[in-house]
């Protein structure tokens, strides 16, 4: 792998972590007034996956989509001010963080309600094989998912008519506080969707490369003709499920279950092995550090400074 | 603008015309939904259309109806023009999630920047023992849901202009056709045409009381308000609704102003019932033009059995209408003309048949 690239892929990830860290510190401000689900610990498969794709791909996301919106492209000040519920937000103050859009970057949507977008997904690639267009879609999703119906329905279509998508899980073990083990069977979830019908595999979701390297194979395939794609991606979440803090007290994971997961950071992970490699300096870290902070002071200043929508447009935009 | 040529056709040959219209004038529209290419080809409402149009456009599905109506979002989001249909209404409640939380809100929780213009044709099944999921009117379910808009027409020639228009509509359609309207002939132009969303249509004219009626209802309704008129002298307006989101409210408090009193005849059932909510806002918009209290006319309150034994009576119909308004202008029950009038809407058949020719199965 090129220097540059390495360094674009470190950059990304530690873009996405420090600010969620900004996020988390600020949140006890009470000023950005919505759920929000840190993706802290997981950033590698969003920056891994992204990584893979052209600029007209689109992806769908979660409700735990900062990582996702920001890999692909999305406007950090536009995600800021939403998250602060102002006009310029990028859902105009109407979605918060589970809400995220930037079409000009093909994030096309992430929205809460666990299944919601894999199906869309699956249509936008419907609609990119029927109109002859080269696009493919991608969606992400975590464990649970896999435990509701929509997705089964959107993996036999998919594979049914070959479609361009990739589905993509991060298996973080929990959903809410509820382990995995408690939810699904002793089996892979990726060969379950093989079962459908799919190419699927399973990989470590913490190591940059290794997603980018999984990722490239499945676009590539989707793209060209192979039908959808599956890869499931192991991972660990750092703090709540919802809300800024790390939650050791609630006693539903053991200590040494979370300084493990912490020890496995795909940010520390991957700067580790670009020293080894001798292409890492620590005044490269620095700038990457300055570089990020100063955009990210810029974006919460624009969000605070942004003005806030009225009460009277929120019956607006109800139809197109 | 020249003159249209017309033509007599029924409402099922009227919504596979509008389809087929639609999809020749613009490629974007698709038509997905179990059975739309099979002999049967749903009520003849999707006859020929893969072979004129192309497996590309016209798709069977797989049976799941929550992530086809999601796979329909997302296509509709990309620039396709999906109309999705389902044999049965009953079966589009395994995809609310889809069609309440992404359809209805895309366009709105994501401050405008997509639209989902997608239709999804609902088929309310009554008669021939279809039984408690197979027969409902579930409209009410949808028109509670903001975002959405919800049609359903009476006439074939509305029947082809609303589905043409909801298919140029940039927002979510449910379109809920009323099986029993399926044969009703109706004289339709052969060209392509639209009638807005959103505007009843005064089929029969009085001013002794204000009848409001959707779907099939408003053909009982002009039943019974012809045979008022011909044996009792009472003459009705008949307001045929035609969509149920928006509600053209207006339309209904301009005939109540004139009547001073109302009547609402629905197809669904009484509780939580579009015909409620129209009573809701003549009352609170024009309580003082009301003579008298308001009435509606629903399905009963429990599930419509299979048993054409037990079914007997379940749907009201021209009769129940008839005695209402005869209730609402306080005319004597009584007398030759009250005997001709319940002979003239006395139900005609068996009630469980749509029509005469009609033989089942399904």
């Amino acid at each position: 792998m090129e220097k540059a690239e390495q360094v674009a892929l470190y950059r990304a990830m530690l873009r996405i972590r420090r600010v969620e860290e900004v996020l988390a510190a600020r949140y006890a401000e009470q000023e950005m007034r919505c759920p929000m689900h840190l993706c802290i610990g997981q950033e590698a498969i969003a920056v891994g996956v992204c990584g893979a794709l052209n600029p007209h791909d689109v992806v769908f996301g979660t409700h735990r989509s900062h990582g996702h919106y920001l890999a692909k492209g999305g406007d950090l000040n536009a995600m800021v001010a939403e998250l602060y519920g102002r006009s310029t937000g990028c859902c105009g103050g109407r979605g918060g963080s589970m809400h995220l859009i930037d079409l000009h970057a093909g994030f096309m949507g992430a929205t809460p309600i666990v299944g919601g977008t894999v199906p869309l997904a699956v249509g936008a690639a419907w609609a990119a094989q029927l109109k002859g267009e080269s696009r493919v879609s991608v969606v992400f999703f975590g464990d649970a998912c896999f435990e509701e119906g929509v997705i089964h329905e959107s993996l036999n279509f998919a594979a049914l008519h070959r479609l361009p998508v990739v589905f993509v899980c991060e298996n973080n073990e929990f959903s809410v506080y509820t382990r995995l083990t408690e939810r699904q069977p002793d089996r892979p979830i990726y060969r379950v969707a093989e079962a459908h019908g799919l190419t699927a595999c399973s990989g470590d979701g913490n190591d940059v490369e290794e997603v980018l390297s999984l990722a490239r194979k499945a676009v590539n395939h989707a793209r060209s003709g192979q039908g959808p794609q599956f890869i499931e991606l192991r991972t660990y979440r750092w703090r709540e499920h919802c809300g800024p803090n790390f939650d050791d007290d609630l006693n539903y994971r053991s200590k040494p279950e979370i300084e493990s997961g912490l020890k496995n950071c795909p940010i520390q992970n991957f700067e580790s092995r670009l020293a080894q490699q001798a292409m890492w300096t620590s005044s490269l870290r620095e700038q990457c550090e300055s570089e990020i902070a100063a955009e990210i002071e810029a974006a919460f200043v624009f969000a605070r400074m942004s003005p806030q929508p009225s009460p009277q447009e929120a019956e607006g935009r109800l139809y197109a | 603008m020249p003159e249209m040529k017309r033509q007599k056709i029924t409402f099922a040959q009227a919504v596979r015309e509008g389809i087929d219209q639609a999809m020749t004038r613009d490629p974007s529209v698709v038509v997905i939904g179990q059975g739309v290419s099979d002999s049967k080809a749903i009520f003849n409402t999707t006859a020929q259309l893969r072979d004129m149009h192309g497996a590309r456009r016209v798709f069977d599905m797989p049976l799941s109806e929550n992530g086809m109506t999601g796979v329909c979002i997302g296509a509709a989001l990309s620039g396709l023009r999906p109309v999705m249909v389902h044999q049965r209404i009953d079966f589009v409640l395994l995809a609310m999630d889809q069609l309440v939380n992404n359809a209805a809100k895309w366009y709105y929780m994501f401050d405008g920047k997509a639209s989902v213009p997608m239709v999804v044709r609902l088929i309310v099944g009554r008669g021939w023992g279809q039984g408690p999921q197979h027969s409902q009117s579930l409209q009410a379910m949808f028109a509670h849901i903001p975002g959405l808009k919800v049609v359903m027409p009476t006439m074939a020639h509305d029947a082809k202009g609303m589905l043409i228009a909801a298919i140029e509509d940039n927002n979510p359609v449910v379109f809920i056709e009323h099986r029993w309207l399926y044969h009703i002939s109706d004289v339709v132009p052969e060209e392509y045409y639209r009638v807005p969303l959103g505007r009843a249509h005064l089929r029969h004219q009085g001013d002794a009381v204000t009848v409001a009626a959707f779907s099939y209802m408003t053909i009982e309704a002009l039943i019974a308000a012809k045979a008022l008129l011909a044996t009792m002298g009472v003459a009705v307006d008949v307001l045929d609704m035609r969509t149920v989101r928006p509600l053209d409210v207006d339309s209904v408090l301009t005939s109540v102003r004139k009547t001073g009193r109302l009547l609402v005849a629905d197809t669904g059932f009484r509780t939580g019932s579009v015909a409620g909510e129209l009573i809701s806002h003549v009352a609170e918009q024009a309580f003082d033009a009301l003579r008298t209290r308001p009435l509606r006319i629903a399905s009963p309150d429990h599930p419509v059995p299979s048993s054409p034994f037990m079914a007997e009576g379940y749907y009201p119909g021209a009769q129940a209408i008839a005695e209402r308004v005869l209730d609402l202008v306080g005319a004597k029950k009584e007398g030759s003309g009250y005997r001709a009038l319940c002979e003239q809407v006395a139900p005609k058949g068996a009630h469980d048949k749509p029509n005469l020719a009609f033989t089942g199965p399904f």
